[in-house]
């Protein structure tokens, strides 16, 4: 566990609700649920959600800091968002579901082996090398995650999937050396630096 | 009254001249239905025959008019005649629209039509226009009882729109619970604060309105008479009693809080820290503006916990079955009361369903949960005190897991209790063989109330008005709210139906209507509602009359009282004009002017009875005016179609079906009869309240007579029919022509 | 019509050799029948997609298309941004929607922008190919250039999740949307208006991290097509094209179907009825082929 955590944990004592008004995304709309449940009947990922979004919210309002920060439920969106649309009370659900799964990452709660974690913060450090996603990449690097003879295995898995995407010209090998870029990768990092650096003040993160 | 000369008047529109042999039908009204005039028109409702018929009753002396034509429930504007009588013989729904045109279907359609005309000229005969017994010294004086904010609103509404009131209060201040509130929900958008509760303004709006005579500490001793002449007995807790005239009456004696003491599961007395919702706005009001302490040790609250439907919804014995409606948004605005001093004050309110009903309701919640009110689906556990504060255990019905809170201070939203004074159907064991019987659904097992009667009515039936459900009075709550089953007498706010504030405030501006209402048709010797406007009224022949009282137990309305040698004594103003006491009477020695024993007696004679050999059954079809009837129409209307042996009759009433006319039927050779009313019970949607109630019971006795004659007990049947049932009436009619069908033809043709 | 021109976003999927390379392939031949002109928006990046949540905040994430949005207004002024997939969509217009909505995520966005020299107001348009197509020709208009209707193809519209929810195309409902078919109608083949997976999600990026959770989600979105008597899929989202188009193989495995249901845009449709080679319409980027489209496009 991050100093951050300790850190939250002391400022907010017990007041769960209150930290991810603060900060978490949109997370000031959690109050306004209605325990209708339409999101979780509406989401395609349903039932692989240990708790639904209605349940975490309701779980928030207890105040169930750990079991939700832990949970891989957020990681389970797909961003279809379904519960968005449906939301009688109008929640930026799938905005709430990428917040909490933003900030148990960082607090460094965030289930260590959870897949989408993972594939999520490559496509990021992906897409934040050059400006511009390296599919082969971050397929490799997705499929290596578990190291390296699980790599394999899953590579020759999806080698069919490959060698399609290749002869359809959908897929390039020469990717691996250099591939797309921006031009101004470094002013674009010194953006993202600079927006990092001003959110991270406003949630009290330092140095992260 | 001179002599009756009826004018038959047959429309050959809308396709009945080609349907049918219209100069057939003529014939038939002058030769049987002895009409002076008969005549056909080709289109009767247009101005041309309006004025036809208008010119026959100026100049030819006609004063009986029958219109054979549409269902009396259409052109009721064309043909509206003053001062005589009108028959609406219905041969375009009742006849043309309900049989297929063919050829051989030809000759049984025009005995359909012309056994209506036969029907038509007969009930006419035997009508006479009532004349109206206008009351000029009828009071227009309306007695509010009750000072709430539902009293006060009925009181200041009626003398707004002229009448004056009087208003009587048993405490001795005006507000009612309202009084005791800090605050109340919003009724003014963006419905997002509490607002201040309006009763100062309003109290002060009645003593500074000049029509109002507001009476406190004073209750009604005695109260007697009908519409347009109550009489009461105003008695002051200093023991005077003074007696005044009124012309309606509006019952606003509201609701106690349920007893709180009743839920210790609910730590209620196990310490002062667990409060009701009246006892949190005692504890907000001693607060001033500074914080609400704890009862148990003076500590500022810092965690407070609602409890929603705190022994009510609850099927548990000595709880309230149902939901009071107001207490979600209650304790929403109690919870502000925190929030709004401190927003760190920690309010959660846990509920099984959050109900937050009328217009503030969601705008409400919403503003609730903005302030930061956590709303939890739960239910409670337990709750422990070891003096100070409590630690309440609930579970948590989305996490389906127990929760612990410390909590400063539980307040529990329990429900509304009416006051609703005595139940008299509970109290009086009637002393007539078979109502007895009904008394039974209403809860006659609990008679040891002793609860002190609101209205102390002198009527035969009881002290107060009669109740439907959980104690509260009963109202028509489909059709017709606010009408109780006492003319003229107007129960409103939650002592008929749990309600908040804002609902209140509109049904007593409702009940004050209905009110002035029952005085200008006190006046005019009109019936009140459903018959508004009906001069008729029932009278009866004392020497036939063997005293047996089925009457004034049977009317739904408390109508009839006794005389002092016990004969009935009709109170004309309280009447509803439904039959019920008619159908009742087993010497029949009641009827209307316009509607009798005869009126519907003679229509069944004069229906040509073909002998067993010409296998044309009869079906007498005594149908609901309100329901059963307009289904037909509009069965008719949608192309659907009924046996051609119907005859049907629409009757005021099923509870103003006399048994002597199935009897008759079945006697004169009708081989079957179906009756059809309202649905009765519980959810009744009888126009008349008991009325169907009445006649199903009479119904269920017919079988005796039936094997008297020897006839199978499937020849009567009787329904309770909606007037959304347009495809099941017609089908219940059909079903009895296949019943005679398989069972055969009556063997009473001669 | 006079010429149209828009400040264009192709987003990572549709680079050379990418995985939407023919959707971009298919998009410019269209384009060039429809007098269309697209501006590259100059240096581009990724806009996150909805997946770069895990390393991202929320103002990073922002400023990816913030800076998008500002290189945008410098080199196409009072141009429409159009972006061909739906998460780049659906990224920009959020970002623009959030930007207006609270003044101080404005200036922080700024702020970081100003680290690239750059600045931003947010102001153009931002749209979706499909939104122009239907907006500004019409179905009409976009009948007019058919040169061979696809007559006797029966297909299914598949719309998908980002190009639908949460903005959607404007008069369309978000549970039965029904664009596609009347674009399939207005080319002259038959739509499956009654395809009830119209709108299902296909596990989105969570194909790549959960595959098998996925796969189930595509394989009702395939079964329902056929169930409607599809022979094609239709769909105007890139991610849709793939998860949808190539995981067939290992679903028939699984599950025992015989899948074999071609997947394509909604540009390659119209590329080929107006007449376009089959390379200029991007067939040749089917992993499974779509046949009859191609003996069309051969004629």
């Amino acid at each position: 566990m991050s100093d951050y955590n300790q850190q939250m944990i002391e400022q907010f004592r017990g007041n769960f609700l209150k930290e991810v008004e603060s900060n978490v995304e949109e997370g000031e709309w959690v109050k306004m649920c209605m325990q209708c449940g339409v999101c979780s009947g509406s989401c395609p990922f349903g039932p692989h959600w240990a708790h639904p979004p209605q349940e975490i919210f309701m779980m928030i309002r207890e105040g169930e800091r750990e079991q939700v920060l832990t949970s891989d439920s957020m990681w389970m969106c797909t961003s279809c968002y379904n519960c968005i649309v449906r939301c009688p009370r109008g929640l930026p659900i799938t905005h709430i579901m990428h917040g909490l799964a933003t900030y148990a990452k960082r607090l460094g709660l965030a289930p260590k082996e959870q897949p989408t974690a993972k594939f999520a913060q490559l496509f990021w450090d992906n897409l934040t090398k050059t400006g511009r996603v390296n599919e082969l990449k971050l397929g490799l690097a997705l499929y290596f995650m578990n190291g390296f003879s699980e790599g394999i295995k899953t590579s020759l898995k999806m080698k069919d999937i490959g060698l399609g995407m290749w002869k359809t010209k959908r897929l390039n090998p020469m990717e691996m050396v250099g591939g797309h870029s921006c031009k101004d990768t470094k002013g674009l990092q010194a953006i993202l630096a600079k927006a990092q650096e001003i959110e991270d003040a406003k949630i009290g993160r330092s140095g992260a | 009254m001179s002599e009756a000369k009826i004018g038959a008047y047959i429309c050959k529109g809308c396709g009945l001249g080609d349907r049918l042999d219209t100069s057939q039908l003529v014939t038939i009204a002058e030769r049987e239905g002895k009409a002076a005039i008969a005549r056909e028109h080709d289109f009767l409702c247009s101005e041309a025959g309006v004025q036809m018929i208008r010119d026959d009753i100026a100049n030819e002396g006609v004063n009986r008019v029958v219109i054979a034509a549409c269902s009396r429930r259409a052109k009721t504007d064309a043909f509206d005649f003053d001062g005589v009588c009108i028959n609406r013989t219905n041969l375009r729904e009742g006849v043309i629209w309900v049989r297929p045109d063919t050829d051989e279907d030809r000759e049984t359609t025009q005995e359909m039509a012309a056994d209506y005309v036969r029907m038509g000229c007969a009930e006419i005969k035997h009508m006479n226009p009532p004349t109206p017994n206008e009351k000029t010294d009828a009071s227009s004086r309306i007695l509010v009882v009750g000072g709430g904010i539902s009293g006060m609103t009925a009181a200041l509404e009626a003398a707004r729109a002229g009448y004056p009131v009087t208003l009587v209060e048993k405490s001795g201040q005006l507000g009612g619970v309202a009084a005791e509130l800090v605050k109340r929900v919003p009724e003014r958008a963006p419905y997002a604060d509490p607002e201040d509760t309006g009763v100062a303004a309003l109290a002060a709006e009645i003593e500074a309105n000049e029509l109002i005579e507001v009476c406190l500490n004073s209750t009604l001793a005695r109260t007697s008479g009908a519409p347009g002449c109550f009489s009461a007995d105003i008695a002051t807790e200093s023991g005077t009693t003074r007696t005044e005239n009124f012309g309606a009456i509006i019952q606003a004696s509201g609701f106690k809080p349920y007893d709180a003491s009743q839920l210790p599961e609910l730590g209620y007395g196990k310490t002062p820290d667990v409060v009701d919702q009246m006892g949190l706005e005692a504890l907000v009001r001693a607060a001033g503006d500074g914080p609400v302490k704890r009862p148990s040790d003076g500590k500022e609250v810092e965690r407070v916990l609602f409890v929603q439907c705190a022994g009510q919804r609850s099927q548990k014995e000595g709880h309230l079955p149902y939901c009071s409606g107001h207490c979600c948004l209650t304790s929403i605005k109690q919870a502000m009361y925190f929030k709004d001093r401190n927003r760190d004050i920690d309010t959660e309110i846990l509920y099984t369903d959050l109900r937050t009903p009328g217009a503030p309701g969601e705008d409400f919640y919403r503003s609730g949960q903005q302030k930061g009110i956590t709303f939890v689906k739960g239910v409670v556990e337990d709750v422990a005190s070891s003096g100070n504060g409590a630690k309440v255990k609930y579970k948590d019905i989305i996490l389906d897991e127990t929760i612990e809170r410390d909590v400063d201070l539980v307040v529990l939203a329990t429900g509304m209790v009416p006051n609703s004074g005595v139940d008299i159907e509970a109290v009086s064991a009637p002393n007539v063989e078979g109502a007895e019987d009904d008394a039974g659904d209403n809860g006659g097992d609990s008679v040891e109330i002793p609860v002190e009667s609101i209205l102390n009515l002198t009527y035969r039936q009881g002290k107060d008005i009669p109740q439907l459900k959980y104690g509260f009075t009963d109202s028509h709550f489909i059709c017709f709210p606010y009408e109780s089953r006492r003319t003229g007498i107007y129960a409103t706010g939650p002592v008929r139906r749990p309600m908040d504030m804002m609902s209140a405030i509109e049904d007593a501006t409702g009940a004050a209507l209905k009110a002035i209402q029952a005085v200008e048709n006190a006046k005019l010797g009109r019936a009140a509602h459903p018959r508004s406007g009906d001069l008729s009224f029932p009278s009866f022949r004392k020497e036939g009359c063997t005293q047996c009282k089925r009457c004034t137990v049977e009317c739904p309305f408390g109508a009839i009282d006794e005389d002092e040698q016990r004969y009935p004594q009709f109170n004309e103003s309280r009447c509803r004009r439904c039959g019920t006491c008619m159908g009742a009477c087993p010497v029949r020695v009641i009827s209307f002017e316009n509607y009798s024993v005869d009126t519907v007696g003679q229509q069944i004679k004069n229906v040509d009875i073909p002998d067993e050999f010409d296998e044309k059954p009869r079906i007498l079809v005594l149908a609901c005016e309100n329901d059963a009837y307009p289904a037909l129409d509009m069965a008719a209307q949608s192309g659907q179609q009924y046996s051609q042996w119907a005859r049907v009759i629409p009757v005021r009433c099923l509870g103003s079906v006399n048994t002597i006319w199935v009897t008759d039927a079945l006697n004169s050779g009708y081989d079957g009869v179906v009756l059809m009313g309202c649905q009765k019970g519980e959810n009744y949607q009888c126009h008349f309240v008991k009325g169907s109630e009445m006649a199903h019971y009479r119904m269920s006795k017919i079988d005796d007579t039936l094997s008297q004659l020897n006839l199978e007990k499937e020849r009567v049947a009787t329904y309770e029919v909606a007037i959304t049932d347009i495809e099941r009436a017609p089908g219940l009619i059909n079903e009895m022509a296949e019943t005679i069908d398989k069972i055969g033809m009556s063997p009473f043709k001669f | 019509m006079a010429k149209k021109s828009y400040s264009f976003y192709p987003g990572c999927s549709s680079q050379k050799a990418a995985s939407a390379s023919n959707y971009l392939t298919s998009v410019q031949s269209m384009c060039d029948v429809l007098d269309v002109e697209l501006n590259e928006i100059p240096d581009w990046n990724c806009c996150s997609a909805s997946i770069g949540y895990a390393g991202g905040g929320e103002l990073p994430r922002l400023a990816l298309s913030a800076r998008n949005m500002a290189l945008s207004e410098q080199a196409h002024p009072g141009q429409d941004i159009v972006a061909t997939c739906a998460a780049c969509w659906l990224a920009t217009k959020e970002t623009q929607e959030r930007l207006h909505a609270d003044e101080e995520l404005m200036k922080e966005t700024n702020e970081a922008l100003a680290a690239a020299g750059l600045q931003v107001k947010a102001d153009q348009k931002v749209r979706h190919m499909v939104e122009v197509l239907i907006e500004d020709f019409g179905y009409e208009e976009l009948g007019k250039p058919v040169k061979k209707p696809l007559e006797g193809i029966k297909i299914a519209g598949y719309v998908g999740c980002q190009t639908n929810r949460p903005f959607g195309i404007a008069g369309e409902s978000f549970e039965n949307p029904k664009y596609l078919d009347k674009l399939v109608e207005t080319l002259g083949a038959e739509p499956c208006e009654n395809y009830e997976k119209k709108v299902q999600c296909c596990g989105g990026a969570l194909a790549f991290s959960e595959p098998e959770k996925s796969q189930e989600l595509i394989k009702g979105i395939i079964e329902s097509a056929y169930d409607n008597g599809a022979e094609l899929i239709v769909t105007p989202c890139p991610v849709c094209q793939m998860n949808v188009e190539v995981y067939q193989d290992q679903i028939n495995a699984k599950y025992g179907t015989k899948f074999k249901m071609p997947v394509v845009y909604y540009s390659t449709l119209m590329s080929v009825a107006y007449g376009k080679s089959l390379k200029e319409a991007g067939l040749d980027g089917q992993v499974i082929r779509a046949k009859q489209l191609e003996e069309i496009a051969k004629k």
